[in-house]
């Protein structure tokens, strides 16, 4: 497969933008970033492609640290193939699904099969996210050093979905994966306050009567395990924070050194509690959706770098998990494809982040975090010459409405449907591939040179 | 107005003229003929996910006054409890000419999603969600308010009046009480001034933004000697474990409750004369209110039942009959 891949044409993109700087031609070749300026085009070997690049900004591929692919198990929701296309339409060259498949990653063998599966699909590097505990059950640590040596290289462990709630359980997973440098992804819940939770608890439950699930649920955990990971030393990756007291915390907590990362989800950046006055399942998520106070905080953590990382926790559901009461809903919402739209919306059309901002926070942050910076096949790494052609190209000034009906996804339960958001992925790169052109889908083997509007 | 999802459909004037048309209704409850021909051809669904006797009675009695075609439709032995989903019910009374969906749900919302998800046509009314709303025993509360607070010799209903200048203590579980919340709204709507009275593990986080007043002390608020005061059930399963799991009590006894909450007889007498004691029933006699209190010729506790078939009727008759403005 890898030589179909670097045997594929070259891609020469002139006048691109790389992370929003002075334009330049960049030249994707041999799978790799081949040249860089004014020479590129003189390097460009025969039957190269040629890209207009004018208006758009070249970011490297982007890395996703919180996915979730549903298969094994949940074929009905999304399978690898399906949500890996999806991937990268959104710009993604690499995400990291999560363990809460059917059966549970836990084993060596699960996370080979959903890493092959990633393989054979092809359209980005599937790094799979092995449980922390067995069966996501809480007790158990699961083999974690099989895990981690087996094919599959997996270094983020996470019974996302679910909080690791037993502090020993926590202090031993944190200190285990030293061994082999990985990390621990950290679901932050505390499962007796949030008991039968349904929404943020404040002043729309109080009103829509959906049982309310505390700001302090999540942070408390937060506060505990960033002492834990002082205490013993290991790195800590705290998933989709929500509120504002998280943020305050990890920033406490970086200020004293303690080795965190954290993570904030799109939806989080936009959308607040007051959506739940529709009591449409599509806003039910974990965590939930907070205030615009909450929302304001986050989006100051991720511009002030306190949260490292913007992961999708791209959750698909089908229909009938969503077609019915809040309360008899699934938790989770969509969005591989919408990801850098709504970034670009909320945080560079603000003015708060830059576009090399934007690939810290999507690409070389998750992908330093995940380990994947220094992979057999790396992922994250800078624009430069001889750096493996993972790109993205974005055009800034794109509007567009959201239509669930029309993404990749297999499932239907974006929460943007008829939003309109600013800046769009044109093209996607791995490692010199074409995976998307002119905002298309490319599948693997089609002559990519046929692309409408290349050139 | 298609639904009555909420007390907080109705602005001041709309929730006026249910009540007035409630106090036709009455009326006419008391002619030797109580039914009327107004939904003679009209279908009322009773869709009860939960078990409300009393509601559902009332509903039901309030439609065949009109005359409609009533169907009663409860989760227990139907094939909702074989897992048939809401919308499926929902589509299924839909094809069978459901004019008005009456829904009694243990979801917050579901009558929200019921009347806004596409699933059905009809006219939905919110017989009690979850925790979140119960318009008609607002308007039930209301009404009977209204008759013995407002009216006045001439014009015992007090026809075209609201709530104004009344002050009407809530007391009990208000976290999870769908009357608190919609009496809160409609009192409020009314003119009236509310104070909620709970220990603070039975108030909502977020009730400060509510259109209302709040105390943990029933004394203190007794002493400001409100019109009405509304004794809320407490459910005894508040107290204790939940769920087998390790959920601690909402309080620490039925007794310690009682103490500092229950209506009894000596709290009953330091309320003014003229004030009214409420209940949505059914009461834990020697909890939340003593036999003393119950029995009490201030309780208007039976007649917020019959109060309840008048509302009930008014809102059918507004929601079905609506192309007709006066009662026939």
């Amino acid at each position: 497969m890898s030589e179909t891949i670097v045997g594929g044409p070259a891609y020469l993109v002139r006048g691109v933008a790389p992370l929003g700087g002075p334009p330049t031609d960049l030249l994707l070749a041999g799978g790799l970033v081949a040249a860089i300026g004014a020479a590129a085009a003189g390097l460009a070997p025969a039957g190269t492609v040629t890209i207009d690049g004018a208006g758009l900004v070249a970011l490297p591929g982007l890395v996703d640290l919180h996915t979730h692919l549903r298969e094994p198990g949940r074929e009905d929701a999304e399978t690898v193939r399906s949500g890996t296309r999806a991937a990268a339409l959104g710009g993604y060259t690499a995400v990291h699904p999560m363990a809460n498949t059917s059966p549970v990653a836990d084993t060596a063998g699960v996370v080979e099969q959903v890493w092959r599966l990633g393989n054979d699909a092809g359209w980005v590097d599937v790094h799979p996210v092995g449980a922390v505990s067995v069966g996501l059950g809480g007790t158990q640590l699961a083999e974690l050093g099989a895990m981690a040596h087996s094919a599959a290289r997996v270094r983020v462990f996470s019974d996302d979905g679910k909080c690791v709630h037993d502090p020993v359980l926590m202090r031993r997973a944190l200190e285990y994966v030293k061994a082999f440098d990985g990390v621990i992804a950290q679901h932050s819940q505390e499962p007796l306050l949030t008991r039968g939770a349904q929404m943020h608890e404040g002043v729309v439950s109080a009103e829509v009567g959906l049982a309310g699930w505390p700001a302090v649920a999540e942070e408390a955990i937060i506060a505990r395990d960033v002492l834990l990971a002082e205490h013993v030393g290991s790195r800590l990756h705290v998933q989709h924070l929500s509120t504002a007291g998280s943020v305050e915390i990890i920033r406490w907590a970086k200020a004293r050194g303690i080795a965190v990362t954290a993570e904030a989800t799109p939806h989080h950046l936009l959308l607040t509690d007051e959506l739940a006055r529709t009591y449409d399942p599509l806003y039910k998520v974990n965590p939930p959706l907070r205030t615009a106070q909450d929302v304001e905080a986050l989006r100051a953590g991720l511009a002030d770098g306190t949260i490292d990382i913007v992961g999708t926790d791209h959750a698909p559901h089908t229909r009938e998990d969503k077609d019915c009461e809040w309360a008899a809903a699934a938790f989770g919402m969509t969005g591989l494809e919408t990801a850098l739209s709504i970034v670009a919306t909320t945080m560079v059309s603000t003015g708060r982040m830059t576009w090399a901002d934007v690939a810290r926070v999507m690409s070389s942050a998750p992908a330093r975090i995940g380990r994947t910076d220094t992979a057999v096949r790396p992922q994250g790494r800078p624009l430069e010459v001889g750096e493996p052609a993972n790109v993205t190209l974005v055009d800034p000034s794109t509007r567009w409405v959201v239509d669930p009906a029309t993404q990749a996804t297999a499932s239907r339960n974006s929460p943007y449907g008829g939003r309109e958001l600013t800046g769009r992925v044109v093209a996607t790169f791995l490692r010199g591939r074409a995976t998307v052109l002119d905002g298309a889908a490319v599948e693997p083997g089609a002559p990519a040179v046929s692309v409408g509007g290349v050139r | 107005m298609k639904h009555l999802l909420s007390a907080a459909d109705l602005d001041r004037d709309a929730a006026v003229h249910v009540l007035d048309t409630a106090a036709q209704m009455a009326a006419t409850q008391a002619r030797e003929i109580k039914k009327l021909p107004t939904l003679r051809g009209k279908t009322v669904v009773n869709l009860f996910f939960e078990d409300s006797t009393r509601t559902r009675i009332s509903f039901e009695t309030a439609a065949k006054r009109l005359s409609a075609d009533v169907i009663n439709f409860s989760a227990k032995g139907s094939s909702v409890s074989k897992g048939e989903s809401l919308k499926d019910t929902a589509l299924t009374l839909q094809a069978m000419g459901a004019d008005a969906v009456v829904v009694r749900h243990h979801a917050s919302g579901a009558p929200h999603r019921l009347a806004h998800a596409g699933w059905v046509g009809s006219s939905v009314i919110n017989a009690g969600d979850g925790t979140h709303q119960h318009p008609t025993q607002a308007l039930l509360d209301a009404f009977t308010l209204r008759r013995h607070l407002a009216g006045t010799a001439t014009d015992r209903e007090g026809i075209g009046r609201d709530l104004a200048g009344l002050h009407v203590a809530i007391v009990g579980d208000v976290l999870h009480s769908r009357v608190a919340r919609s009496n809160v709204q409609l009192l409020h709507t009314l003119g009236a001034r509310v104070t909620l009275v709970a220990p603070p593990t039975l108030v909502p986080v977020g009730a400060h933004a509510w259109s209302c007043a709040i105390s943990y002390h029933l004394d203190e608020v007794l002493a400001q000697q409100p019109d009405a005061i509304m004794m809320l059930r407490v459910q005894r399963e508040r107290m204790g474990t939940e769920g087998g799991g390790s959920a601690v009590g909402f309080f620490p006894s039925p007794l310690e409750y009682t103490r500092a909450y229950g209506l009894d007889a000596r709290r009953l007498a330091r309320l003014p004369e003229h004030a009214i004691v409420l209940h949505p029933g059914p009461m834990n006699r020697g909890l939340e209110i003593s036999a003393d209190a119950a029995d009490s010729p201030r309780a208007v506790i039976v007649e917020q039942v019959s109060n309840g078939v008048a509302v009930r009727m008014a809102v059918l008759y507004l929601l079905l009959a609506k192309e007709r403005e006066t009662l026939a």
